[in-house]
C-alpha cells in the first residue's frame, strides 16, 4: 500500500521533469527517425528479408529502455544530493518499499519509452503480429531487471555530477558490445557480448525479426547479473547510510 | 507480557556513555566522547554548543542514522530504528533542500503517506503557515518557505518525539516568532521536543532545559536558569576613560575585563566585591549597570573552560 502511494508521487515527480523527457524519451526517438526515416523503403536489409525500420526499432528498443531504467540513478543521486534520502531514512518507509518504488518508476519510464518507439516504428510502416509484440515486450521487461539494479547501485554510489557520464558511458559501451547498432554474430565482441545482460536485451527485441529468444544461456546470464547487481545495489545503499 | 518499568516508560531519549568517531581527512575525529543524557517524555530540550561540539552527530545517533562506536541509545524505550519505523519520531535535519517537481501540498502528502497515523495534511499546512503557498512547486520557494516545508514534513507523521537541527537558521524575525509559537503548541500537546541551536536566546526562551555540548562532551545539563546561576557570574558595565583592561581584570571579584572605547565590561565572580573595588580605585566611573549573566555568558564560560583534550591521531 505504502509502496503504491509513494510510487504515485514518485511518478508524478518524474514525469514533470522536462530534461528527463528530452534525454530519456526524445533522444532515442530522434536517433530512430534519423536512421530509419530516410531508409524506410529498405525492406530487405542485407538479404535478410527484414526491413530497416524494424531492425532499428529492435536496436533502439533495447537502448531506450536501458537508458530509462538507468535514469533511476540520476534521480537517486539528485535526492541524495539535496538530503532527501536521509530524510526518507527517518520515516517508516522500509528499504524494500523504497526499492520497489524506484524499480516501478523505472519500469514506467521504460514502458513509456518503448511505447513511443513502437508508435514511431508504426509511422514508418512497421507492423507485427500482436503475439510477437507481446512476446518481445515481456522478454524485454525481464531483460531489464539487471539494469534496474544497476541504476540504483550507481545512484547510491556516485554523485549527481558523475552519474551522468557513468550512465552514458556504460550504456554506450554495452550497446556496442551487445549488437544494438549492428549485428554481432562472431568474433571477440560476440564472445564478450554473450556474457553481458544487454546482449540478451537486444536478443529479446530481436524476437520480432525471427530471433530465437533466449535459451538456457540467456536466462542464466540475465538471472546471474540480476543477482549480482541487486547485491551491489544493496551494498551501495547500505554503505551510503552515513552522511550523504 | 513484559511491563516496561516506570523509568523507561517516561523516558523519551536515553543516551548512555555514547561515543562516535568519524573518519576525517586527517585521521579519526572523535565527535562524541561519552555522552550521558536522558530526556523525559514531554520535555523541551535545547542542545547547545559551538560548531563541532557534536550536536549533529548526537542527533544522527538518536535517529539511527549512525551507529555508536560505544554506549547505547534508546528512543521511546526501544532501538532508534524501531521507533522511527513505528512512525514515532519526526526530524528536521540540518542539511536539506527539497525534492523538485512537487507542490508543497504534494510533498507533505507524500510524506504523510509513509506514516501509520499521519495528521491531516491541510491542518499541518495551516499550522506551519503554508496554506497560501500550498500549490507552489518546491523548487520555487524562498529559504524561509523551504524551512517551513521541512518543518511540515517533520511534523506530518504525528511524532511523539520531534528532533530539529538548527530549525530557525533560514527564518526571518517574523518566521522565527511563528515557528516558536508552533513549537510551544506542539509541546503543549505533550510531545517531546529536542532542538539543536546556537541561538542562545531561543534556548533561553523556549526550552525547559538546556544540554551544553563542547568538544563532544556534556559540559552542563539543567534548566536554563540553573545553568546561568551555576556559572554565578554577573556583569558590570560602566563608562571609564583611559584605563587598562588588565588593571580592571586584576580587581577583587573580577573574572575578566573587556573595553571598547570608554565602555568597560567586567565579568565578575563576586559583583559585590568587584563594585566596591572598582569605585574605590576609579571614582570617576559612571553609567554603572550590574546585570545577571545571560545564557550566552554561561555558554562562553562553560565551553571555553572545558578541558581541551587533544584529538587522538
Amino acid at each position: 500500500m505504502r509502496t503504491l502511494a509513494y510510487t504515485r508521487f514518485e511518478l508524478r515527480r518524474t514525469f514533470r521533469e522536462r530534461r528527463l523527457f528530452i534525454f530519456a524519451f526524445g533522444f532515442p526517438l530522434i536517433l530512430y527517425y534519423v536512421i530509419a526515416a530516410p531508409n524506410r523503403n529498405v525492406t530487405d536489409l542485407d538479404g535478410t528479408g527484414i526491413s530497416l525500420p524494424l531492425y532499428y526499432m529492435t536496436g533502439l528498443a533495447s537502448f531506450g529502455t536501458m537508458m530509462s531504467m538507468m535514469s533511476a540513478g540520476f534521480r537517486i543521486a539528485g535526492e541524495r544530493q539535496v538530503g532527501w534520502t536521509r530524510q526518507l531514512r527517518i520515516t517508516p518507509l522500509s528499504t524494500r518499499a523504497y526499492m520497489r518504488a524506484k524499480v516501478l518508476t523505472a519500469y514506467a519510464m521504460a514502458a513509456t519509452s518503448l511505447g513511443l518507439l513502437y508508435i514511431a516504428a508504426a509511422t514508418l510502416g512497421v507492423s507485427l503480429a500482436a503475439g510477437t509484440w507481446l512476446q518481445m515486450t515481456a522478454l524485454i521487461a525481464i531483460g531489464l531487471l539487471p539494469f534496474a539494479a544497476l541504476g540504483i547501485a550507481l545512484g547510491h554510489a556516485l554523485t549527481i555530477d558523475s552519474t551522468g557520464p557513468a550512465t552514458g558511458g556504460i550504456v554506450s559501451l554495452l550497446a556496442i558490445v551487445s549488437g544494438t547498432w549492428f549485428p554481432v554474430t562472431h568474433g571477440f565482441l560476440y564472445d564478450v557480448g554473450r556474457w553481458v545482460p544487454s546482449y540478451w536485451l537486444v536478443q529479446a527485441a530481436r524476437i520480432s525479426v525471427h530471433g530465437h529468444g533466449w535459451g538456457t544461456m540467456g536466462w542464466a546470464v540475465v538471472a546471474g547479473w540480476t543477482v549480482v547487481l541487486t547485491a551491489l545495489a544493496a551494498y551501495a545503499f547500505v554503505r551510503d547510510g552515513g552522511r550523504v | 507480557m513484559s511491563q516496561p518499568s516506570g523509568a523507561e516508560d517516561s523516558s523519551a531519549i536515553e543516551l548512555r556513555a555514547l561515543e562516535k568517531s568519524w573518519r576525517g581527512p586527517s585521521g579519526p575525529v572523535r565527535a562524541v566522547r561519552g555522552i550521558d543524557v536522558s530526556v523525559r517524555r514531554g520535555e523541551t530540550v535545547a542542545l547547545l554548543g559551538p560548531n563541532g561540539a557534536g550536536k549533529s552527530t548526537t542527533i544522527d545517533l538518536i535517529l539511527g542514522l549512525a551507529q555508536p562506536d560505544a554506549g547505547s541509545v534508546s528512543v521511546l524505550g526501544r532501538a532508534p530504528r524501531d521507533a522511527v519505523t513505528a512512525g514515532q519520531v519526526g526530524a528536521m535535519l540540518q542539511t536539506g533542500a527539497l525534492i523538485r517537481n512537487l507542490s508543497v501540498r504534494e510533498l507533505v502528502a507524500m510524506t504523510a503517506s509513509l506514516y501509520p497515523r499521519a495528521l491531516a495534511v491541510d491542518d499541518v499546512l495551516e499550522r506551519v503557515g503554508l496554506t497560501a503557498i500550498a500549490s507552489q512547486r518546491t523548487q520555487k520557494l524562498s529559504g524561509g518557505e523551504t524551512q517551513r516545508v521541512r518543518f511540515a514534513v517533520a511534523l506530518v507523521g504525528d511524532p511523539q518525539l520531534l528532533i530539529l537541527d538548527e530549525p530557525t537558521v533560514a527564518l526571518d524575525v517574523e518566521g522565527r516568532r511563528a515557528f516558536w509559537q508552533a513549537m510551544r503548541h506542539l509541546a503543549s500537546e505533550g510531545r517531546t521536543l529536542l532542538f539543536a541551536t546556537h541561538y542562545l536566546d531561543e534556548a533561553d526562551a523556549n526550552a525547559d532545559r538546556a544540554v551544553l555540548l563542547a568538544r563532544g562532551s556534556v559540559v552542563a545539563d539543567g534548566a536554563t536558569t540553573e545553568i546561568k546561576g551555576r556559572v554565578g557570574t554577573r556583569t558590570i558595565r560602566a563608562t571609564l576613560p583611559d584605563v587598562d583592561a588588565g588593571e580592571l581584570a586584576a580587581l577583587a571579584g573580577v573574572h575578566s575585563a573587556d573595553r571598547h572605547g570608554d565602555a568597560v565590561t567586567l565579568v565578575c565572580e563576586d559583583s559585590d566585591r568587584a563594585i566596591r573595588a572598582l569605585l574605590a580605585r576609579f571614582d570617576d566611573a559612571r553609567d554603572i549597570e550590574i546585570a545577571g549573566a545571560g545564557l550566552e555568558d554561561a555558554f562562553l564560560r562553560l565551553t571555553v573552560d572545558a578541558p581541551d583534550e587533544p584529538v587522538d591521531p
